[in-house]
């Protein structure tokens, strides 16, 4: 694995990782991992760094949905029209085209269920390609970006053995 | 009530004294744990349920199912080592009983059994019960704890009638290149020596192939080789091991095995089977974080100044912490709440190391290192 390669799965599992820490783990020195990952960023690799939030551990209401969308494509309106006018959206978190019975897979998230499916109606579902909305509201999360929500089970190795 | 003998020459390990000593501190991260903190692949996991699930919970056959043979012998060829299922192959409980029904199976009473040190604690004791006399052939830091020509030598091992070999090492972490094996082959060849070669630890070769003794010219008719599932799948629990060797050699471990433990633990097999068919990715992956903190822990205690060779195997390093070596590890973990066993555990040339386990979290290990630093610097 080449050392940008290597970098990149060590920020995939801990963003928060210092270059200093970085550089220990690789053999590189600090000098190169922070060019390597500056080339990350510009190059458009490493989009960004955020949080994987446990939100029911936060105190104040929180609602997540997938929302699945069927749209009708015309002669002047491609997918990448269409996307680009819902990734706008500050509720939307994230949009991706999908094989399968519907177009696209939506993730919203907002305060309420209330304000999350009028969302939905209000901004979606008049969008005029759309022929079809499906919303799921998640009402547990187990596992995100990798990383399980469970309480953690504890280390119960021998704390000395040969 | 009447102790043998044999009990009474072996001495409580001096890792268990440090066991009782961590045992009664609170918050303190061991660095001092021989096993992964990976849990099994998944899949492995859900073999062993599945076969439960279905019942099967009989015995198998003395040197384990035929299908897990055949799976080891396609699995051990990356390492150029070609064996027959049916009679070149044994399953065991853990590489541990291997190595302990193999001393039973090679060594006579008065039988000298040359066991190069450090090394893992379980085979001077395996001698001793055998009826063997164990000859120390302790290596040196100056080679990076690699066995050399000369080692054998200075410590008298032409008279041995067995060599015991352990690479990649616990607790060091060496490794040995075919180059490095070389010359002990010869010196085995010259003196006539059977060699028990534990290589438990040959999945987790960082920056290079593991390379088996046992494949050198006029080897394998003299060796024996030790693996398993534990170390690479993360599978200690499971006690799930096995033995290569020449069809004679292992007949003669199964005729012990067979009246010892009768076979390998059956769910533990399945397990196994299961390992070697779809978990080569869950290998690599903790085969590479290993890697990570390996040059982790190794420019850390650079760093810190403490004296440390390139350790390229296990998942252990074995930094100098000089002088009292068992004093240091105790301060340290009174003053710091950090686990580490002491390198003369080990026996003769671990004096003055510490084995550093990092086989522990990242976050642990960070913690770890910076308190290690400050009882350095303190």
């Amino acid at each position: 694995m080449d050392a940008k390669r290597e970098l990149l799965d060590l920020l995939l599992s801990n963003a928060r990782e210092s270059a200093t820490d970085l550089a220990r783990q690789t053999g590189l020195d600090e000098a190169e991992v922070e060019a390597l990952i500056e080339e990350l960023e510009s190059d458009g690799v490493v989009r960004g760094y955020k949080a994987v939030v446990d939100w029911d551990r936060v105190d104040e209401e929180h609602v997540q949905a997938e929302v699945e969308l069927n749209v009708e494509l015309d002669r002047e309106t491609g997918y990448e029209e269409i996307a680009r006018r819902i990734t706008k959206f500050p509720q939307v978190s994230s949009l991706r085209l999908v094989s399968g019975n519907y177009d696209f897979a939506v993730d919203v998230e907002g305060k309420s269920m209330h304000d999350v499916s009028n969302f939905v109606s209000e901004q979606i579902a008049p969008i005029p390609e759309v022929t079809q909305t499906v919303t799921h509201f998640v009402m547990e999360t187990y596992k995100e970006r990798g990383i399980e929500f469970g309480d953690r089970d504890g280390d119960d190795r021998l704390s000395v053995s040969p | 009530m009447k102790l043998s003998d044999r009990v009474e020459r072996v001495p409580p390990s001096g890792i268990r004294r440090f066991f009782e000593l961590a045992e009664e501190k609170e918050e303190v991260i061991s660095l001092g744990v021989g096993e992964p903190d990976f849990s099994a692949p998944w899949a492995a996991r859900t073999a062993a349920i599945d076969s439960l699930e279905r019942g099967r919970t009989s015995y198998t056959a003395n040197r384990g199912r035929r299908d897990l043979r055949e799976s080891i012998a396609a699995h051990v060829r990356r390492y150029d080592l070609e064996y027959d299922p049916d009679e070149e192959i044994i399953v065991t409980t853990g590489a541990s009983e291997a190595v302990d029904v193999a001393m039973r199976a090679f060594v006579d009473p008065g039988d000298r059994v040359a066991v190069p040190q450090p090394s893992y604690i379980s085979y001077v004791p395996g001698v001793i019960f055998a009826g063997g006399d164990p000859l120390a052939v302790p290596t040196r830091a100056e080679n990076d704890f690699a066995l050399t020509y000369d080692d054998l030598r200075a410590a008298g091992a032409e008279a041995a009638d067995a060599l015991v070999l352990c690479y990649p090492n616990n607790p060091t972490g060496a490794t040995m290149s075919r180059s490095e094996l070389s010359e002990v082959a010869e010196f085995v060849r010259e003196h006539d020596l059977t060699v028990l070669s534990d290589e438990i630890y040959a999945a987790l070769t960082y920056g290079g192939e593991h390379a088996s003794i046992a494949t050198l010219p006029g080897m394998r008719e003299r060796t024996v080789v030790f693996n398993g599932f534990s170390k690479a799948f993360a599978m200690t629990g499971l006690r799930l091991g096995y033995a290569l060797g020449p069809a004679e050699a292992i007949s003669a471990m199964n005729r012990i095995h067979q009246y010892a433990m009768l076979s390998a633990p059956t769910t533990a097999q399945f397990a196994a089977l299961e390992a070697l068919r779809s978990c080569e990715d869950e290998v690599r992956e903790m085969r590479r974080q290993y890697d990570r903190r390996r040059r982790f822990v190794l420019s850390r205690f650079a760093e810190m100044g403490l004296e440390c060779f390139e350790a390229k195997g296990a998942f252990y390093a074995f930094p100098e912490c000089g002088g009292d070596d068992e004093r240091f590890a105790e301060e340290l973990l009174r003053e710091q709440n950090v686990a580490a066993v002491p390198g003369s555990v080990f026996g003769a040339g671990g004096e003055g190391h510490l084995r550093i386990s990092y086989a522990t979290g990242m976050n642990d290990l960070k913690e770890a290192m910076n308190r290690i630093e400050a009882f350095v610097r303190g």
